[in-house]
């Protein structure tokens, strides 16, 4: 079994086996960051670069740490600090990272599109690590990899996102990730944040949130990207936390012991209380296994002669 | 497998009971008992093979020696030429292997490279006083100055030549044979 395809740009169009691929892998791959000595050699001698034109920690530190605990040699590169100031376009620099030899490069641009479009150009396999409103593949695979771990299946479980699904890159990625592994998936957001035409994508669009968390297994709050509200689309940060932010007693309300995850960085207070946050979610398993997953990810992608896409 | 045909039995099931049973005296010789011994399986034939082994050792010596098992694919040395990866097993030695003699164990010792991956792998969780390996088969073409210390069945082959050890844990009648490509 190996992945179909050199990169991984999205979970759209990926089949159920190789999502459960790399959720498997990425299982092993846990234990090798939990041993004293945090490292295998399974990328020796690779060159993996970070690509990131948007800020980032988690996921930045993420795809560094997994590099590193493979072998493989981690660049990365901040275009705050990069030749990108003086002018250079997208391409350029990735042709010139190329030809230094790179095996993997991790983009994260705030187009939509920027890793496919490099990924058709390069040699070395790309890796979305989030493109502007399109997806974040690795972010859907952890949280995939942290419901399977908590609940022990993805069928059949009921996943409510909450939150700006609009610009949510998360979101889209999750819906598509979700629904093929059989999961059944509620979106609810202010109505300026849901995009039309998602119940394609196979997700239930709901406006009230204590009805969209009735009885969820999972509910997954988005951050509210604060710097958009100068466009309007939500009347004040504190009326969206009173209709869609997840509290102690709104949580009591679900009606079982859902889980509470959340993609990162957390405006508390906003879209989750700090109590929640602190006591009763599974944020920072979702970042450690996030680790596991890039390992799986960049493990899979890098074995072998790849059948024709 | 579609093109290859089965040539020869070479252990049935009572074989292997015995040669497994040489093997654990032999072990227990060689390292003047059990005191100090761990067995490491290599996944996943040897890991059922370990067990047996720990068996059989508390059978003669009354000693209940730690079983580990042991995933090497993170170690391979063909990532890239692979057609594709198998999914790693796990990999679960809870005891500490420091200052422990470390008994390897796989089902076929062919060109080494599995081994040499095993003791990459090993010296990755700590230092053990000595490793030494035992096999069920082994069936020369060496590629590596490895060899095994403790072998149940010394079996030349041609490279063309397959060996196929099954077991009864994984629910199937348990043999060796020999497949012709």
């Amino acid at each position: 079994m190996a992945l179909s395809t050199k990169d991984l740009l999205g979970i759209k169009g990926m089949a159920a086996d190789e999502i459960k691929l790399i959720l498997d892998t990425a299982a092993t791959f846990k234990d090798v960051s939990e041993r004293d000595i945090k490292k295998v050699p399974t990328l020796r001698g690779k060159t993996v670069i970070n690509l990131f034109y948007e800020a980032s920690t988690r996921t930045r530190t993420s795809f560094e740490l997994a590099g590193k605990r493979l072998s493989a040699d981690v660049i990365n590169i901040s275009t705050s600090t990069s030749s990108v100031t003086k002018g250079e376009t997208l391409l350029d620099t990735a042709q010139n990272i190329e030809a230094m030899k790179s095996d993997i490069i991790i983009v994260r641009h705030a187009c939509s599109g920027a890793p496919e479009f490099l990924a058709h150009r390069l040699k070395s396999s790309v890796i979305n690590a989030g493109d502007g409103f399109h997806e974040h593949p690795t972010q859907a695979l952890l949280d995939m990899f942290t419901i399977r771990e908590k609940l022990g299946r993805l069928d059949g479980v009921t996943v409510a996102i909450v939150g700006d699904i609009l610009h949510s890159r998360v979101a889209r990625s999750n819906i598509y990730g979700l629904a093929t592994m059989g999961a059944t998936v509620r979106v609810c957001g202010p109505p300026t944040m849901v995009p039309p035409g998602i119940e394609k994508m196979g997700a239930k669009v709901y406006s009230d949130m204590d009805e969209a968390v009735q009885g969820a297994d999972v509910v997954m709050m988005l951050r509210l990207q604060l710097e958009r509200q100068a466009a309007g689309l939500f009347p004040g940060v504190r009326e969206y936390a009173r209709l869609f932010g997840l509290n102690r007693a709104r949580l009591d309300r679900v009606g079982k012991n859902a889980i509470v995850m959340h993609p990162g960085p957390m405006n508390r207070g906003v879209e989750i209380a700090s109590d929640v946050a602190d006591n009763s979610s599974v944020i920072l398993d979702q970042v450690t296994n996030g680790v596991a997953v890039r390992m799986a990810v960049m493990f899979l992608l890098s074995g072998g002669a790849k059948p024709e896409a | 497998m579609t093109n290859s045909k089965e040539k020869a039995l070479i252990l049935d099931k009572a074989a292997i009971d015995r040669a497994m049973t040489r093997v654990a005296h032999e072990i227990l010789e060689k390292n003047k008992g059990a005191k100090d011994i761990g067995l490491i399986g290599i996944q996943r034939g040897g890991v059922h093979l370990a067990k047996r082994l720990a068996e059989k050792i508390k059978a003669i010596e009354g000693v209940e020696v730690p079983v580990g098992s042991l995933d090497i694919t993170m170690y391979r040395d063909d990532l890239n030429t692979r057609k594709s990866q198998p999914v790693p097993q796990a990999t679960d030695i809870t005891f500490d292997i420091k200052e422990k003699a470390i008994v390897l164990v796989d089902d076929v010792i062919f060109t080494g490279r599995t081994i040499r991956a095993a003791l990459n792998s090993i010296m990755d969780y700590g230092r053990p006083k000595r490793i030494q390996l035992a096999v069920l088969v082994d069936r020369g073409h060496r590629e590596l100055p490895i060899r095994a210390d403790f072998v149940g069945k010394n079996l030349p082959t041609s490279a063309r030549e397959k060996v196929e050890v099954s077991l009864a844990e994984d629910g199937v009648e348990e043999k060796v044979v020999i497949f012709e490509e």
